[in-house]
């Protein structure tokens, strides 16, 4: 199976999003929660990034962060699939290992 | 499923536990098993005993007591990092002669052999930190 | 227990400013009596916590860095760091206190996606 990497940090104030996707293997995927949430957002200096990531992985946001922080699904990019907690869960049955990127 | 759980924050602080309870919630409600709720660095500050949060806000200490309670969770503090941080339960308490203990109903200290043993024994490790 | 897994340990923060360096070296030293298949990665400022000559007196904190030169005595002798992290902060392989193979971020990104466990502190 495939790994699952998360993120819980804004590509604005860590490097963990572009440590990630630097040793993420093709095929692997990224869900982005807590506040990692904004690398999921249209318009911002990271939405390229995450495009290009989109060729290589599946990209998931977690949507309770994202409403959290007053963003709305219209607002992620096209491509970035959000979950709620119960996805979130079902992720971790579909790929091995998980890994966390803080 | 069986999963281990890796907590390395406090309440309130960061929202790693938060994280963490609703992933653990979430997995119980699909049937999924915790082995264990494994809780290191600051994260031992979940099974303070002594938090009183204001009334409107979730309080975050209880919520993992009464997981364990419900759902038979085992809570595990590390107890290196516990001892750092003042985390105490009776006998730890009376062993290094302090005057009081704080340890929070359904959690209980041990070593990090039983975050090892945890992820061995899992079908998952889940890390929730800062 | 009969299961031999892989753990990977993940190591990306720098010594000293906060605890996640040392209280990870405690985890790995009781995790080594366990006879798993145990691999340390040193990533982005991760690689500073084995940087040589650290002197922590005047701080008052404890120098736990020559402990990392204790893990071949637990048998923990897969130390991994990454090109990358190592160039981008103008270190190099001699300035590291012990001795580690040093990967190219596919090499290691190859070698991450074969773990069964990943610990990140």
């Amino acid at each position: 199976m495939n790994t699952l990497h998360t993120v819980n940090k804004s590509p604005f104030e860590r490097n963990s999003l572009s440590s990630c996707l630097r040793l993420a293997a093709a095929e692997s995927s990224i869900l982005l929660f807590e506040d990692g949430i904004y690398a999921a957002l249209q318009g911002t200096d990271f939405s390229e990034t995450i495009q290009t990531a989109l060729a290589k992985h599946s990209v998931y946001v977690l949507l309770p962060d994202l409403q959290a922080r007053g963003m709305s699904l219209e607002q992620v990019i096209v491509g970035v699939q959000a979950v709620d907690y119960a996805g979130f869960v079902d992720l971790t049955s579909t790929h091995y290992p998980i890994q966390a990127w803080l | 499923m069986k999963f281990a759980i890796l907590v390395n924050e406090g309440a309130y602080q960061h929202q790693a536990s938060d994280s963490a309870f609703q992933f653990v919630k979430a997995a119980l409600e699909k049937g999924h098993e915790i082995f264990r709720v494994f809780f290191y660095h600051d994260g031992v500050y979940n099974a303070s005993r002594l938090s009183v949060p204001p009334q409107d806000d979730r309080n975050i200490n209880k919520r993992w007591s009464e997981l364990a309670q419900q759902h038979q969770v085992d809570l595990v503090v590390c107890i290196a990092a516990a001892q750092r941080r003042g985390i105490l339960d009776a006998a730890e308490a009376k062993r290094q002669g302090k005057d009081a203990d704080n340890l929070a109903e359904g959690f209980r200290i041990s070593g990090l052999g039983q975050l090892i043993e945890a992820s061995i024994e899992a079908d998952r490790l889940m890390v929730f930190g800062d | 227990m009969g299961v031999t897994k892989k753990l990977l340990y993940l190591n990306r923060k720098a010594p000293h400013g906060s605890i996640y360096a040392q209280e990870a070296l405690e985890v790995v030293l009781i995790g080594s009596a366990f006879e798993q298949d145990i691999s340390l990665a040193f990533v982005d400022d991760g690689v500073y916590q084995l940087k040589k000559q650290q002197d922590t007196k005047a701080t008052g904190m404890k120098n736990f860095s020559p402990t990392y030169r204790a893990l071949d005595d637990y048998d923990v002798n897969k130390l991994y760091v990454e090109q990358e992290s190592l160039t981008a902060r103008g270190l190099k392989v001699e300035d590291l206190i012990v001795p580690v193979q040093v990967l190219s971020s596919a090499e290691l990104a190859a070698l991450m996606a074969t773990q069964d466990v990943v610990f990140s502190f």
